[in-house]
């Protein structure tokens, strides 16, 4: 491989880190801050992507569209949207223990995708979405790539801005409460069910605008371009492996799960042509395998939980 | 119609009541959703494709061998890992549990290819009862039958064995149960043995009524947790009803929504339900 090739390969896979590390940003303010327990994460990416895809294309005979929206209006869209989604699911089930909302975000990411697949009208069924417009592609040529990278990493900056300063607010302090203790927090008289909604709604905005990003980066999205339950499975590895409720082993955990799982990639690619499917279960039980691992040795990952305290009481020890 | 729809709920519902009871006591009594319920339900329907297609022996001694093996995975499952995070956040648990779901999944992809199986590849001509008013054929006889007699079975050993009554204890309160001196260790094993048995059934019956494939069990997880907090989380029984509420209203929903929605039913059903009731029909307060 030449260098100019291996350049380019290096920044196709941090754009995807990229946009699995804001992913792992949004489940960490779900998960890690407010213990919420989302496993449809897909399906929040899905809305986003098809969202944006749709808003900021011209007219098309094939699916719902002609809008014709600016990219960053679409990415807002593909956020707004997705977090309509999460306060319909999180109101039956948010007050409720965790493991209902789990249940939930697997029903909803199952219909969204049932949606997506029948409704061709607004989707184009399984055919997909294609020709997804690119931000400003007519400018940058051959480095187009490099560019699209600069704008998943302002997304990243803003969204990393924002959940540090979120967490160091009055607001998160509340959050991470209700997470260790929700009857004491009960009863210095917060309202739990709003913090907790708020904190899925925020995460839900975040997971849109990713998806999003990828639907105009690889410009074409269908119910079977990606795999569900190995996305989100994907980010939950990287969530576990940042260790829970830190913003800065999140992006880490998104780098190193991103770079092993692409590492067995090229393991299986050794494998004859006729092999493919093999390869690809082979590759799903491996990072199961490293997940489970994980889970049984280094509970807190890599980093644990970053110590967030106060600026007054850091003063006083 | 009405009839026919009726009885195809019946069967897939018998299905998924096997494949809940299971799910509803393990998640009774270590309090955590076991999200690879499902793959273990595929696993055992390819457990017995392997021992009936590839080894051909016969179909009793198949069902006796698949439900055993997948049994043994069940404990295994326990043994490796969730016992071990017990003692942790039950989301840790949870994820754990997804973890071991693609793991299975993907095992059975790569034992047996993503392509569908069959037991058999012969077609049966439908039995027709009252002038085309329903047909059934025999193979979906044997489930309703099997079912039937796996859920009396289950009945007998939960009211009349004393193992059957700690089970039923400990989902209900662990405390209690430990109190009154109930070796909980060995009724957990015991209650992972008889969830990887029942599920085990679910699956060879369900690739029975129609072929295998490596989601099926995945595609069954929602209708089977539905049917737990339908009935009640911990309650075998609750899950029995549930999964027959489920399933004979995936089926009749046909005559409303498109089939193509069939899916979304027992989501819906399962929503309303925490909307209305979150302890269940038969089960305790959340």
């Amino acid at each position: 491989m030449t260098f100019a090739g291996m350049f380019s390969y290096l920044v196709f896979f941090l754009i995807f880190v990229g946009i699995y590390a804001i992913m792992t940003l949004a489940l960490n303010i779900q998960r890690g801050f407010a213990g919420l327990f989302n496993i449809g994460i897909a399906g929040f990416w899905a809305v986003g992507a098809y969202t944006s895809a749709i808003v900021t294309k011209g007219a098309s005979p094939d699916h719902l569209g002609g809008f014709g929206l600016p990219f960053i209006l679409g990415l807002l869209a593909g956020g707004i949207v997705a977090s309509i989604l999460a306060l319909l699911v999180g109101i039956p089930t948010i007050r409720l223990r965790e493991d209902y909302l789990g249940i939930a975000t697997i029903g909803i990411a199952e219909i969204i995708r049932l949606v997506i697949k029948n409704e061709a009208w607004l989707t184009n069924g399984v055919r997909g979405v294609s020709a997804i417009p690119k931000p400003l592609a007519g400018i940058f040529g051959s480095n187009y790539n490099l560019f699209f990278l600069l704008i998943v990493a302002a997304v990243i900056a803003i969204f990393y801005y924002l959940s540090e300063k979120g967490i160091n607010s009055p607001w998160g302090r509340v959050l991470r409460a209700i997470r260790e203790d929700e009857e004491v927090v009960k009863a210095a008289g917060k309202n739990v069910v709003r913090y907790r909604m708020e904190a899925f709604i925020l995460g839900a905005f975040m997971m849109g605008v990713g998806g999003a990003l990828y639907a105009h980066f690889t410009s074409f999205i269908s119910p079977e371009a990606f795999r569900p339950m190995q996305a989100t499975f994907l980010v939950w590895i990287m969530l576990i492996i940042g260790g829970s409720a830190n913003n800065f082993g999140s992006l880490v955990g998104a780098f190193l799960t991103w770079g092993i799982w692409t590492g067995t990639e090229f393991l299986t690619g050794m494998l004859p042509a006729a092999y493919t499917t093999q390869a690809a279960a082979v590759r799903v039980i491996l990072i199961g395998i490293f997940l489970e691992v994980i889970l049984l040795s280094r509970p807190q990952g890599l980093f644990g939980e970053k110590k967030y305290s106060s600026k007054k009481t850091a003063a006083d020890n | 119609m009405v009839a026919q729809l009726f009885l195809n709920g019946l069967i897939l519902g018998s299905i998924i009541a096997l494949g809940a009871i299971g799910l509803s006591l393990i998640y009774g009594i270590l309090k955590f959703g076991h999200f690879a319920h499902g793959d273990l339900m595929t696993l055992g329907a390819y457990f017995a494709f392997l021992f009936k297609v590839q080894l051909g022996l016969p179909f009793w001694l198949v069902f006796v061998l698949a439900a055993a093996f997948t049994a043994g995975i069940a404990v295994l499952l326990n043994i490796i890992l969730y016992r071990h995070l017990k003692d942790r956040d039950s989301v840790i648990v949870m994820i754990s549990s997804v973890g071991a779901a693609l793991i299975i999944r993907n095992f059975v992809l790569l034992f047996w290819g993503p392509q569908n199986k069959f037991y058999d590849k012969a077609i049966q001509m439908p039995i027709i009862i009252g002038d085309g008013l329903l047909r059934i054929k025999e193979n979906q006889i044997i489930i309703l039958v099997l079912a039937l007699s796996l859920v009396i079975a289950v009945h007998l050993f939960l009211s009349k064995t004393k193992l059957g009554k700690a089970m039923r204890a400990m989902a209900d309160n662990i405390d209690l149960a430990q109190i009154t001196g109930i070796n909980t260790e060995k009724v957990i094993i015991w209650t992972w043995a008889m969830g990887g048995v029942l599920t085990a059934a679910a699956g060879i019956l369900l690739a029975f009524d129609t072929h295998l494939t490596p989601v099926m069990g995945w595609n069954l997880l929602l209708p089977l947790f539905a049917a737990v907090i339908l009935g009640g989380i911990g309650s075998p029984y609750g899950a029995m009803f549930g999964g027959l509420v489920i399933g004979i209203s995936q089926e009749m929903s046909t005559l409303i929504i498109s089939a193509a929605y069939k899916p979304a039913v027992a989501f819906t059903i399962m929503i309303l339900m925490l909307i209305i009731r979150p302890s269940g029909l038969m089960g305790k307060k959340v």
